[in-house]
């Protein structure tokens, strides 16, 4: 009994993101540069944090490290469970599924429609018909109003349109996770304002966390919290170290 | 219904990426189909050449053949003693013998009054040639003196003979400088060594070609009684015939022809080389249509594979890639190949035909071309880091 309570507790306290001591060093012998400084951080379930700096601080790299895409040198760091430090790269590979990530440029795949470009997130789902991973597409096609554009290619999308296909993919593989890279920035002021909220909204109903990294100060008051970040570390929404 | 199969199935991403930009995959389809219909003709050509050269000799009615050990092939036969053929008799399972001249003569086109060199073939009108059901009816017009069929499906530089013998006219030309009347026509077929054939009888060969030893002959057809075997017959003879002679089953000397255009002549090599050629032409072109493609496309498998994808599985996608383009390009060589084998069929009468061999063995040949272009330009995925695509 007292087992299955600690259990429960363990589950309870589970981040899905939890950073100690985590250092980045970018080249070799004199041309090394440290690019991220002993940064903790720690992101709960369903939580939108938002990361802000200077270009060169350190933000993507935080982001690529976090999303699986880079090796882990030194430090702890924990995603979905997943101790990365070590990690192979078929574990990261495994977790990255786990991941759903927006890019700046959005990369959708050109050749393929929208409702194509946001099947291909939902066919890293097992155990799912064709059918049934195009019914998810729809589904969140729909759910970013893009109802009405699933034949079209992207070069016949706006900016937002393609942004919104951008989060439907990311959001149709189920994602525990959401790392967004400075998804607005290519977009005017009352779409990228629509597209965070429209973000926000799916990702509180999935209990997805987000990490977003953005210099766009018309978001902010949208985030649960904000965290600063300049030459590698990691500061507070007020300037106070975490 | 179980639509279980269903989970397999996934967006076309290869045939996506490939139609994607219609022009190129055109230009990739041209090349591969041009890399194609050049292996087809070499090939074609190559075997046609094998094909032909053995015409006559599959026709010929024996179960073993005779022949000088000097002889290289029909267009350089040696002759030996008529007498070797008449001993063979000796050996109970054989039934009857046949003994055939054979050399290049010239033949005058009685149109423009040209030479042109023929092979001419001499046998005995009561001995049985070629098998030809209707081919006895035709010998015995041989039995008069300077009297020959010809072969109706020699090059047209022989003349209108064909044309002129079906209208009832009188067909008379030089042989080697003597006078002769064509009595009838034959399907035999032109080979890389005789543009053209005529049989003849061998009173009139040794009157048209008199250095010729009348006790001499080139081939020697043997027919064995029913049941015999051929390989021991021809075991027996050979142990026991003098060595200016040897003894072949028939398919030992259509190999024996064969052999030396394969082996004795540089024009096997030469049309290998053509097709080998062709493939590495195609393998620049698949691989400079890949290597451009996975290049252009580098920022969308890196998201691919931030996505959670895995290499292996972009491998896949390139190699489907391969295959589609080795399909497309494949279909029109074959059906370009199948065009040029009947205009050159058609033109210069050479068996140049599209079997299942050459068919199967090309579309190997395209798919190793486009399969190996697509593994080479593999190693560039490998380049696709999912971080810089942040």
């Amino acid at each position: 009994m007292a087992k299955r309570n600690t259990s429960k507790n363990n589950i309870k306290n589970e981040k899905t993101v939890s950073i100690n001591n985590l250092s980045h060093f970018y080249g070799e012998n004199e041309n090394k540069k440290q690019v991220l400084d002993n940064v903790n951080l720690k992101i709960d379930k369903g939580e939108l944090v938002l990361l802000k700096g200077p270009s060169g601080c350190g933000k993507t790299t935080l982001l690529t490290l976090i999303g699986a895409l880079r090796t882990c040198q030194s430090g702890d760091l924990t995603v979905l469970s997943n101790q990365l430090n070590g990690a192979s790269r078929k574990t990261r590979q495994i977790l990255r599924k786990s991941i759903g990530m927006i890019f700046q440029g959005h990369n959708l795949l050109r050749c393929l429609t929208a409702e194509q470009n946001v099947q291909m997130g939902a066919d890293l789902i097992k155990d799912l018909t064709y059918l049934q991973r195009r019914e998810i597409a729809r589904n969140w096609l729909s759910a970013v109003g893009l109802e009405d554009h699933h034949k079209k290619l992207p070069n016949n999308l706006s900016g937002g349109q393609k942004q919104r296909v951008a989060i439907a993919r990311a959001l149709s593989a189920n994602p525990k996770l959401l790392l967004a890279d400075e998804p607005t920035s290519a977009l005017d002021s009352v779409t990228g304002r629509e597209i965070v909220t429209l973000l926000r909204k799916l990702a509180k109903e999935q209990n997805c966390s987000v990490l977003m990294v953005t210099h766009d100060p018309r978001i902010s008051d949208m985030a649960d919290r904000i965290l600063n970040m300049e030459d590698g570390k990691i500061y507070g929404a007020h300037s106070e170290l975490i | 219904m179980n639509f279980s199969f269903l989970k397999f199935r996934k967006i076309p991403l290869a045939w996506l990426l490939l139609t994607r930009q219609p022009l190129r995959l055109i230009v990739a389809i041209a090349g591969i189909s041009f890399a194609g219909i050049l292996m087809f003709m070499q090939l074609g050509f190559r075997d046609g050449l094998f094909d032909t050269s053995v015409t006559i000799h599959k026709l010929l009615d024996a179960d073993l053949v005779l022949i000088s050990p000097r002889s290289k092939s029909s267009i350089s036969m040696s002759g030996f003693p008529r007498r070797r053929l008449i001993q063979t008799l000796a050996v109970e399972d054989v039934e009857k013998t046949a003994p055939v001249n054979l050399n290049y003569l010239l033949w005058r086109n009685p149109e423009n009054l040209k030479t042109r060199s023929i092979l001419a073939l001499g046998f005995n009108p009561s001995d049985s040639l070629l098998i030809d059901d209707g081919f006895s009816n035709k010998a015995y017009k041989l039995r008069n003196p300077s009297r020959v069929l010809f072969d109706k499906l020699s090059r047209p530089e022989f003349g209108p003979i064909e044309e002129w013998f079906l209208s009832d006219k009188k067909v008379e030309t030089e042989v080697a400088g003597k006078r002769v009347i064509v009595e009838g026509l034959v399907e035999l077929g032109p080979s890389f060594g005789a543009d053209g054939n005529l049989i003849t009888s061998r009173e009139t060969f040794l009157r048209l070609f008199p250095a010729n030893p009348p006790g001499s002959i080139e081939i020697g057809l043997v027919k064995l009684r029913k049941g015999s075997d051929p390989k021991l017959i021809s075991r027996i003879l050979n142990n026991s015939l003098p060595n200016d002679v040897r003894v072949l089953t028939k398919n030992q000397f259509i190999e024996f022809e064969k052999n030396y255009w394969k082996n004795s002549t540089a024009i096997g090599f030469i049309f290998s080389l053509g097709a080998l050629m062709g493939f590495v032409v195609g393998c620049v072109v698949v691989y400079q249509i890949l290597y451009s493609d996975v290049i252009d496309h580098l920022p969308e498998y890196a998201t691919l594979l931030a996505m959670g994808y895995r290499l292996k599985s972009l491998f896949f996608v390139v190699a489907r890639e391969g295959f589609l383009l080795a399909l497309f390009g494949y279909l029109p060589a074959y059906f370009s190949g199948q065009i040029l084998y009947s205009v050159i069929r058609n033109s210069t009468k050479l068996p140049i035909i599209m079997d299942a061999d050459k068919t199967i063995l090309i579309f190997v040949l395209v798919l190793v071309m486009c399969m190996g272009s697509a593994g080479i330009a593999m190693r560039k995925l490998v380049d696709a880091d999912p971080a810089e695509i942040f």
